[in-house]
């Protein structure tokens, strides 16, 4: 974006640089995170497992509720520990870290995984200068003292595009634009060189200009330090250019997962087509009508027995309703969850005509008015 | 500045709503917030007008300046033949009853406190609209038509529905007034996508079964593209460009057009992101906006004369105006 100066974070003081830059970095099995409530327990995220590539990026994409948010913060274990079950492993550059103790876990935080999360203005801490905030984890991670971690700031403050900032990091957060401030939160998740980032909804509340240049920037950074991320969205079309696998969530659970151009080009899973079809798009005729999913993902306490997207799926059969389908691979690296397929690209329903909802859902089967 | 003048509106006796030089200015300390400066608009009953414009353009602004919530520092609100900023109290209060405002956030435009029944009836007892059953009656018809089921949400709260079904609500308090006009100011910002496209379609089908008049106000062009018959680009305050939303989007004149156009991600990997007409750097301060057209220092084509003097609006096409000197097109 701007001036590139002495790449900020790329190890001014001796952390553990892995001279490796292929290879996996990340691997996660069977991860399950319940919340206990009064309610009951909240399946939030119902077994997933991945893994991602260093230097790779994975898109997460689903609707508010799937578990795509608390995915990422169990990978980077920054639940809280009482009424929350885990289950799983995660191994990260062929480590255990799921069984990590609070203070070893804290070192990984800042140096190995960083995190950018959605809304800017609260994840920063209102009343500390913007240069506290970004020399904070200089600090206390990479031991810096005072000067070298200004410098550092401020190289890192120009490589995210930051208009002078010297004068910035004497600001507080409220007197800069919601860009800005996404800005200042990538410098601080990139402070001390992290081999992860975890991107939730990083520009959801952004205009769409801005959007775009926070994109760019983060694929900027993430090319320079081979850096591995995790962008997690609800819009497909953030996703589609600037990740390398694209993992579909939809009630606690991945239901395809797949390399962005296969999932584009060959969708096998209803939920992942409706997704594409709500897009309002500028490179197809104006329809009228957007194709909007009905009713709202299930309730993650008492989830649906069989397939947890049939109620509101227009292809559904009854025997969707009585049996989960398994997780299946389609091609090598395509997996979907689903008895039947739509396939053959988004365009085609493999198996359309069922119509409605089975019969058998609480949820209105009408485009635009899905019920309570 | 990027934009005033005229030449885009049509006939005042064809308006149901008529903008005219609508200007807001905010106190700040000595100095003055320009958030909207000479701002014109009209919309013809039964059209939709898409306002669109980055965060801080002014576009809520006008919206709420249009109701008087608050009363634009100058300019003319002309609503059915009637000057909105010249009328006063009780006047003022009875022809508002006729326009109603649909807002972002649909959580925090809801009473937490209160149940959806007396939310949605609170302003049918202001105005003594009917007796008890009349207002239930009607309480009913409205929560019906945007697809919650009375029986269900009427003695509900807030916090137990969802993000997509509280913009339903705050829709259904919308419409029990019977408006003419709604000003749906983002509307599906704060939805998920799927969610977006059912209150899209919503309105659609409420604007054709009630006869509405809507003002729809968002960030994002490709939102606005299936729903407006007219839309209208906005930045820091001005009006850039106005037309017909198919020619808009397939030759837009004016650069920040061309540039918003471009952000929108497109959900195909293959479409690499276009960084032709991509924007750098934020929107300048509305304290000292940018003399002559105020897109000037964003814009890749931005000349010495752009400093100089204001771009008025003018014809290009059929139904496409724009103010700018040195428009992509015309």
């Amino acid at each position: 974006m701007t001036s590139r100066a002495p790449a900020p974070g790329e190890a001014p003081v001796g952390f553990k640089v892995n001279a490796r830059t292929q290879g996996r970095l990340l691997e996660v099995a069977g991860l399950r995170t319940r919340f206990r409530t009064p309610a009951g327990v909240v399946r939030a995220v119902d077994g997933v497992s991945l893994t991602l590539d260093r230097g790779r990026t994975l898109g997460i994409v689903g609707e508010s509720g799937s578990g795509k948010s608390v995915l990422s913060r169990s990978i980077m274990g920054l639940l809280p520990r009482r009424n929350v079950v885990r289950e799983g492993t995660i191994e990260f550059d062929g480590e255990r870290i799921d069984t990590l103790a609070d203070r070893r876990r804290r070192d990984l935080w800042g140096t190995q995984m960083a995190m950018v999360f959605q809304d800017p203005m609260t994840a920063l801490n209102p009343v500390l200068k913007i240069g506290h905030q970004i020399t904070e984890g200089l600090r206390f991670h990479l031991g810096l003292d005072r000067r070298t971690a200004r410098q550092n700031a401020l190289a890192l403050l120009r490589s995210v595009g930051i208009p002078e900032p010297e004068r910035r990091l004497g600001q507080y957060p409220h007197e800069l634009s919601g860009g800005m401030r996404q800005r200042i939160m990538i410098a601080v998740a990139l402070a001390c060189g992290p081999r992860l980032l975890f991107a939730d909804e990083p520009t959801t509340a952004l205009d769409v200009t801005v959007q775009a240049q926070i994109l760019d920037l983060l694929a900027a950074q993430q090319r320079e330090r081979n850096m591995a991320m995790v962008l997690v969205t609800h819009d497909l079309g953030v996703v589609a250019g600037r990740a390398d696998h694209i993992a579909v969530m939809y009630a606690g659970q991945i239901v395809e997962m797949a390399p962005a151009t296969a999932l584009f080009g060959d969708v096998q899973m209803p939920y992942t087509e409706a997704l594409l079809r709500s897009i309002p798009r500028l490179d197809q005729p104006r329809a009228r009508r957007l194709q909007a999913i009905p009713g709202r993902p299930p309730n993650l306490i008492a989830p649906p027995r069989g397939c947890r997207f049939a109620p509101r799926c227009p292809y559904a059969r009854p025997d969707c309703h009585a049996e989960a389908p398994p997780l299946v691979e389609s091609s090598p690296g395509h997996l979907y969850r689903c008895w039947y397929p739509v396939g053959g690209g988004a365009g085609t329903g493999g198996t359309a005509g069922n119509g409605g909802t089975g019969g058998t859902a609480g949820n209105g089967g009408n485009g635009s008015t899905g019920g309570i | 500045m990027a934009g005033t003048g005229t030449a885009h509106l049509r006939p005042a006796s064809e308006a149901l709503l008529r903008v005219e030089d609508l200007v807001v200015e905010f106190p700040a300390g000595r100095r003055k917030v320009h958030a909207v400066s000479g701002v014109s608009l009209d919309v013809r009953r039964g059209e939709t007008l898409g306002l669109v414009g980055e965060s801080g353009c002014g576009k809520s602004t006008t919206g709420r300046a249009i109701v008087q919530l608050p009363a634009p520092t100058a300019g003319h609100v002309r609503f059915d033949g009637a000057d909105l900023a010249r009328l006063s109290g009780k006047h003022l209060r009875r022809l508002r009853t006729r326009l109603q405002l649909v807002f972002q956030d649909p959580i925090s435009s809801l009473n937490p406190r209160r149940k959806v029944r007396d939310i949605l009836a609170e302003p049918l007892r202001i105005w003594g609209r009917g007796d008890r059953s009349e207002q239930d009656a009607r309480v009913r018809e409205a929560l019906d038509a945007v697809g919650l089921d009375p029986e269900v949400a009427l003695d509900k709260r807030p916090h137990q529905f969802s993000g997509g079904q509280c913009q339903r609500i705050s829709i259904a308090r919308a419409l029990v007034m019977e408006p003419e006009l709604i000003i749906c100011d983002e509307p599906v910002s704060a939805l998920d996508v799927s969610v977006q496209a059912q209150i899209l379609n919503l309105l659609d089908e409420l604007k054709a079964r009630y006869d509405l008049t809507l003002v729809f106000i968002a960030h994002d062009l490709a939102v606005v593209r299936h729903v407006s018959s007219r839309v209208a680009v906005m930045y820091l305050g001005k009006v850039c460009e106005v037309g017909d939303p198919e020619v808009l989007y397939a030759r837009p004149a004016h650069p920040y057009t061309a540039a918003l156009l471009a952000a929108i991600p497109v959900p195909d990997p293959r479409v690499r992101p276009r960084d032709d007409h991509a924007l750098g750097g934020d929107l300048p301060s509305p304290v000292d906006p940018p003399s002559g057209c105020r897109f000037r220092t964003r814009c890749p084509r931005a000349e010495q004369r752009c400093a100089a003097e204001e771009p008025r609006i003018r014809q290009v096409e059929a139904d496409q105006y724009v103010a700018c000197h040195f428009p992509l097109t015309g």
